[in-house]
């Protein structure tokens, strides 16, 4: 499967839901921006970085282990994958 | 059971087998001398000398949450299966979660998850292999997500012993109790290794029945026509109690879990003692902890694979533990219908001991058309049990083991 590469937040914000209801089973309108992964929508670590590639196959963005560490809220993932396809 | 023992009682049970996904079914299976046992159509199988197995009626990931299915190997998933049902059967104790013990065993464990991260690390490369990939292979992964489910924290504890891991995990549960670190421990034994490299390795020891062509007829403990076992799956769980707790919340008491006994073969790796010596020492330390006599025993759930070595080594040895009053034992031997469930198959096999005492009745053994040479009485269709005297019915069950560990368990009637 070809990556694609989103732009908009919307997009971005979407393919993450599909991701999050897929892997952690959380329902996709519950996976808001504001929302964080471990407080608010129970996702521990192994199931991070379940998602961080997951998010590398569907957007074509690499997370890096360092950086995982940081993307504290769905915003923040959004905030990366957006700023990576731009930069990229 | 020496009287300054606790006594340990049984309040509840879960299974789901190859007669059927909860207790009612598959016993329902058992006593209708219902054959598990079906052929293997998939691929995989093709060139396989055995193309025939008793795969688990209900497939556990149509009963569970979807991400559950993700993370948790197949045998792991028919654990909690079984889990789920025994802890509800004894009617979801409120106890405090330091006093509840988990006791849950497998004779192989994830090996289906280890070679599927396999295939994906050689395909996709280490990136793509999942993050819980270590807690599908490992073999206390069933006993570590059930304690999770049910809060338990007294201990979680996995006693591996090949096919008698099932009934060693009972043993284990019943001595948490008895030395006082719990009141109440979920017990019991999964598998789920019905897959090519099981089926070609244990091929490759001629171990396992090839009658492919009459799937139902394969398994047939104590017959002169067996050809080996037919491999299983499934898992089986007891919940375990200190009487007295069971008294103090009124819980309804299915039997006592009277006593266990161990014993090593130090023989071969892998085939038994001839004349069964090892299984009739586990025996007698069966009966002597649990202050039962051999009178008092109205049945055994044979270890019984449809395996001509050992069959023929338990029949001497449930001949020699019980001497004369072997004549009053009726003996079943149940994987002639689920076929070998290696490490549940002592949890199972304790299930329909347990309720084989509760309504006084044993299952039959399918597929006993000409019976070796063993001593002994077994049951080739329902048998009534009574019994023998005052004392409460006991029944035994035995498992062997792969590396020689002999395990018998003794159920006395409530």
């Amino acid at each position: 499967m070809a990556p694609t590469t989103p732009t908009t937040e919307k997009e971005i914000l979407a393919g993450l839901g599909e991701i999050i209801d897929e892997i952690a089973g959380v329902p996709a309108d519950e996976v808001t921006p504001d929302k964080s992964f471990v407080d608010d929508l129970d996702i521990d670590s192994l199931s991070m970085v379940e998602i961080a590639v997951a998010a590398q196959d569907k957007f074509g963005v690499e997370i890096p282990d360092d950086k995982l560490k940081d993307l504290k809220t769905v915003q923040d993932v959004v905030n990366f994958v957006q700023h990576s396809s731009v930069s990229a | 059971m020496g009287a300054d023992q606790t006594a340990v009682v049984v309040t509840g049970l879960g299974a789901t087998s190859p007669l059927g996904g909860d207790v009612p079914g598959t016993w329902e299976g058992l006593l209708a001398g219902r054959s598990g046992v079906r052929g293997i159509t998939e691929e995989w199988a093709a060139n396989l000398p055995t193309r025939i197995a008793a795969f688990a009626a209900v497939d556990p990931a149509t009963v569970m949450d979807r991400v559950q299915v993700r993370r948790l190997d197949r045998c792991e998933q028919l654990a909690l299966v079984a889990a789920r049902e025994a802890w509800a059967s004894a009617g979801t104790p409120k106890t405090d979660p330091e006093r509840i013990g988990v006791a849950v065993a497998t004779g192989i464990g994830g090996v289906a998850s280890t070679l599927k991260a396999n295939e994906i690390l050689q395909a996709q490369g280490w990136q793509r292999v999942s993050p819980y990939t270590v807690p599908m292979l490992m073999p206390n992964g069933a006993a570590g997500w059930i304690s999770i489910e049910i809060g338990a924290q007294a201990g979680v504890h996995t006693t591996v012993s090949a096919c008698a891991s099932g009934a060693e995990s009972i043993a284990y549960g019943i001595e948490m109790i008895r030395s006082g670190r719990a009141d109440v421990v979920l017990a019991g034994g999964t598998e789920a290794a019905i897959i090519q490299l099981n089926i070609a390795a244990f091929a490759a020891m001629r171990a396992l029945s090839t009658r492919n062509d009459e799937p139902t007829l394969a398994s047939r403990p104590f017959d002169k026509g067996r050809d080996g076992f037919v491999l299983g799956e499934g898992a089986a769980m007891l919940v375990l109690e200190s009487a007295g707790h069971a008294a103090q919340r009124g819980a309804t008491v299915l039997a006592t879990a009277a006593g266990f006994g161990f014993s090593a073969d130090a023989y071969h790796i892998a085939q038994p003692a001839p004349d069964g010596r090892g299984a009739a020492l586990a025996m007698t330390r069966a009966l002597a902890d649990a202050g039962v006599t051999p009178e008092q025993v109205v049945h055994v759930n044979a270890h019984a694979t449809s395996t001509a070595a050992g069959d023929l080594a338990e029949a001497q040895a449930i001949r020699a533990t019980f001497g004369a009053a072997a004549d009053n034992v009726v003996v079943s031997a149940t994987k002639s219908m689920t076929g070998h469930l290696l490490g549940a198959a002592g949890a199972l096999e304790s299930v329909a001991a347990i309720l084989a005492l509760r309504d006084g009745v044993a299952p039959p053994t399918i597929n006993l058309d000409f019976p070796d040479e063993a001593d002994i009485d077994i049951a080739t269709g329902q048998r009534p049990l009574r019994p023998h005297g005052d004392a409460p019915m006991a029944a035994l069950n035995n498992s062997f083991g792969f590396g020689g560990s002999n395990v018998a368990l003794v159920f006395t009637a409530a």
